[in-house]
């Protein structure tokens, strides 16, 4: 379970989140969607503690990420976290890039390990691109890559950061092929993204962010049917 | 208390050798350029294949030892009995040693110029002299600058090296002071800090001119 | 204008003895890059730790490396340490003042080239729950010695005429040193120095095609 407690986040002056309260369940899916600078790629790598905050707390299955003591490098193996950027380690193979953090943070054996790379490789449909540079792959194989990367570290969460963003549209579809199954296998997922017709149909709560307040939270069904925010509705309304 | 039997005039000697280092750095510079930027025009017009004995014979100087070079460029102006003093045949050398780094940094510059502003440069009926003059020079002295500061520098701290010829240059001028005091590791703190306080700053502004024109 | 005669058979006739002076030169400069690059690399951690000590350490290691002649770091190494009661004979002094050198070039080498590494990386490690110097060792630094290898490639070159500094302060030993003692007793110094040239002219363009093959054969992607 991770629950969000009234968390605060600033960059200098500018205050991105703005007291945040949120609880995401085991085997939930939640999307979050939002305007530009709404805040909610910071609350993922808050999550995570890539980025510290300046008030509330977060815990992630009764660990407080923000706590001093708190080891980050153990918690993260929980926290898998996709980027937009796709991140591929260009210097390594698609299977090294699998394999590298299982071996060299879980300690694995490199059999171990290239066992798990090529099952999540496969999973995600790049079982004949284990010996490829990431160079060589199409923007969306990369990012498959990334969520293979990710997910070899057994993690129990899975987070989102508008993975389908950097990508042409054509290599879109792909990608969120590959998230619809994460989420039918019933991995807990926190996923922020721009597209509105996968948020309504892998989604068990969307959240929508505004000027870094959750404005409102429902089920799919309600939110994008009988949306209450004034905001939400014009946000609505410009992204059909 | 610190104690150093360094007098004001042993200073003075340093400053003596300091001035030769900068004179022999100023006349080697001076005439490198001059030659650097010729050959470099010249590698440039000719194309790679025709400029290619001349390639060849400027990566000599980049790919023998500087102190071979003096030696050998000394030994050769006796033989051929002309009779240099050290501190010529220390500038020839160096001279030519800097040219030979010059024409990389000016030919790099020159080829910085895109062909499509040439171009539109001959299209408004300048001539090849014109082009090079308004056009090709303000550019490519823009790109080359930050190198041709770091080549100055290189200079100046190689022209140590002319002590093997016997000019009393900086290093030379302390290495005889360590001989005469016993305090090698004063004197030489003393003598680096002169290089360093001439080297750094300009460093400073050479990396900051890079930093600041490969922003826009 | 040539009333000189030219005596290279005596002169060839001591090839082999700088051949393997030649060898000692080959030595002293791969040693000095070995040091120079493992120091390189513990002054591009320090700049890297946020350590204001340990930072300012290496800033000084560079600029002075960078700012002095590199005969002044030999002459430092040689009779500059006599102060402290070290004595280095001429190989130590030669090899500690040329590892000097590269360490700085180098470690000045790697800072322009981590700029050319995208942050995103180190981030994409650190969520996989590496330590900032798992990140380093695996992620960073690897692309980095590709990004500087070209430049490490000019700063071995720039080892190999380091060393004829050696004789500067009684190095005899190294192809340089060889070459001044055969001068010393017979005079011919045109014919002796001129092999000399062309010798360290073949080193340097050797050790430039090898590193262009290893670098074909290290970084294929």
């Amino acid at each position: 379970m991770i629950e969000i407690e009234n968390v605060r986040k600033s960059f200098g002056q500018l205050e991105v989140l703005k007291g945040i309260n949120l609880t995401v369940e085991k085997g939930e899916v939640l999307t979050i969607i939002g305007g530009s600078g709404s805040g909610k790629s910071t609350l993922l790598t808050c999550i995570n503690g890539l980025e510290t905050i300046d008030g509330g707390r977060i815990v992630v299955d009764g660990t407080d990420v923000h706590a001093k003591g708190t080891d980050l490098n153990k918690l993260r193996r929980k926290l898998g976290i996709v980027f937009q950027q796709f991140n591929a380690f260009p210097h390594l193979t698609v299977l090294e890039n699998v394999m590298l953090a299982p071996v060299k943070v879980l300690g694995q054996s490199k059999a171990e390990a290239e066992a798990m790379a090529v099952r999540q490789l496969t999973h995600v449909g790049l079982g004949d691109k284990l010996k490829v540079y990431p160079s060589r792959m199409s923007g969306g194989q990369q990012q498959r890559m990334a969520i293979a990367r990710a997910l070899a570290m057994s993690p129990a969460y899975m987070l989102f950061d508008e993975v389908t963003s950097a990508l042409d549209p054509q290599l879109v579809g792909e990608v969120l092929d590959t998230l619809r199954m994460l989420a039918s296998e019933g991995m807990t997922m926190i996923c922020v993204t721009h597209e509105m017709k996968f948020a309504r149909e892998v989604s068990d709560r969307v959240a929508f962010f505004h000027k870094g307040v959750m404005a409102e939270i429902a089920p799919p069904e309600a939110l994008f049917g009988a949306p209450k925010d004034a905001d939400l509705k014009t946000f609505l309304a410009a992204t059909h | 208390m610190f104690d150093t039997a360094l007098t004001l005039a042993d200073l003075g000697f340093l400053a003596k050798g300091a001035a030769m280092t900068l004179a022999v750095t100023a006349v080697s510079v001076l005439a490198g350029t001059v030659l650097g930027i010729l050959f470099g025009v010249i590698r440039n017009q000719a194309g790679p294949y025709w400029s290619m004995p001349l390639t060849f014979l400027l990566d000599i100087f980049r790919s023998v030892p500087l102190l071979i070079q003096l030696v050998l460029g000394n030994a050769l102006q006796s033989i051929m009995k002309l009779g240099w003093a050290p501190f010529t045949t220390s500038c020839v050398v160096l001279s030519l040693y800097t040219a030979a780094y010059c024409t990389e940094i000016v030919r790099g510059g020159i080829s910085s110029v895109p062909a499509t502003t040439r171009r539109a440069a001959r299209s408004l009926g300048m001539t090849w002299w014109q082009d090079m003059r308004y056009i090709v020079a303000p550019l490519a002295t823009r790109v080359s600058l930050p190198a041709w500061i770091g080549l100055t520098l290189g200079v100046m701290k190689d022209s140590a090296l002319v002590l093997w010829l016997g000019l009393i240059e900086l290093l030379r001028a302390s290495q005889i002071l360590v001989t005469r005091l016993q305090e090698p590791l004063f004197i030489l703190l003393i003598c680096g800090a002169i290089y360093f306080i001439i080297s750094f700053p300009i460093a400073r502004l050479g990396g900051s001119l890079e930093r600041r024109w490969s922003n826009d | 204008m040539f009333s000189y005669t030219f005596h290279w058979n005596q002169a060839l006739k001591a090839l082999p003895q700088m051949l393997d002076g030649a060898l000692v030169t080959l030595q002293i400069a791969l040693l000095s890059m070995a040091i120079g690059l493992a120091v390189a690399l513990a002054l591009t951690l320090f700049r890297l730790s946020g350590n204001r000590i340990l930072g300012g350490f290496a800033t000084a290691w560079v600029e002075i490396a960078r700012n002095t002649p590199a005969l002044f770091q030999i002459y430092m190494a040689h009779f500059g340490l006599g102060s402290f009661g070290i004595h280095l004979s001429p190989y130590a002094a030669l090899l500690a003042g040329i590892a000097f050198n590269n360490a700085g070039y180098l470690a000045e080498n790697f800072r322009g080239a981590l700029k050319a590494i995208p942050e995103t990386q180190t981030r994409a490690g650190r969520s996989l729950g590496m330590t900032s110097l798992q990140a380093f060792r695996y992620i960073v630094m690897p692309q980095m010695l590709r990004v500087a290898f070209l430049p490490a490639t000019n700063q071995m070159v720039w080892a190999i005429l380091m060393t004829s500094l050696g004789v500067t302060v009684g190095m005899n030993t190294d192809l340089a040193g060889i070459t001044q003692e055969l001068n010393a007793r017979s005079f011919r110094t045109f014919e002796f120095f001129a092999i000399a040239a062309v010798i360290y002219y073949l080193i340097a363009k050797a050790v430039t095609l090898a590193a262009r093959v290893l670098a074909a054969r290290m970084f294929r992607y």
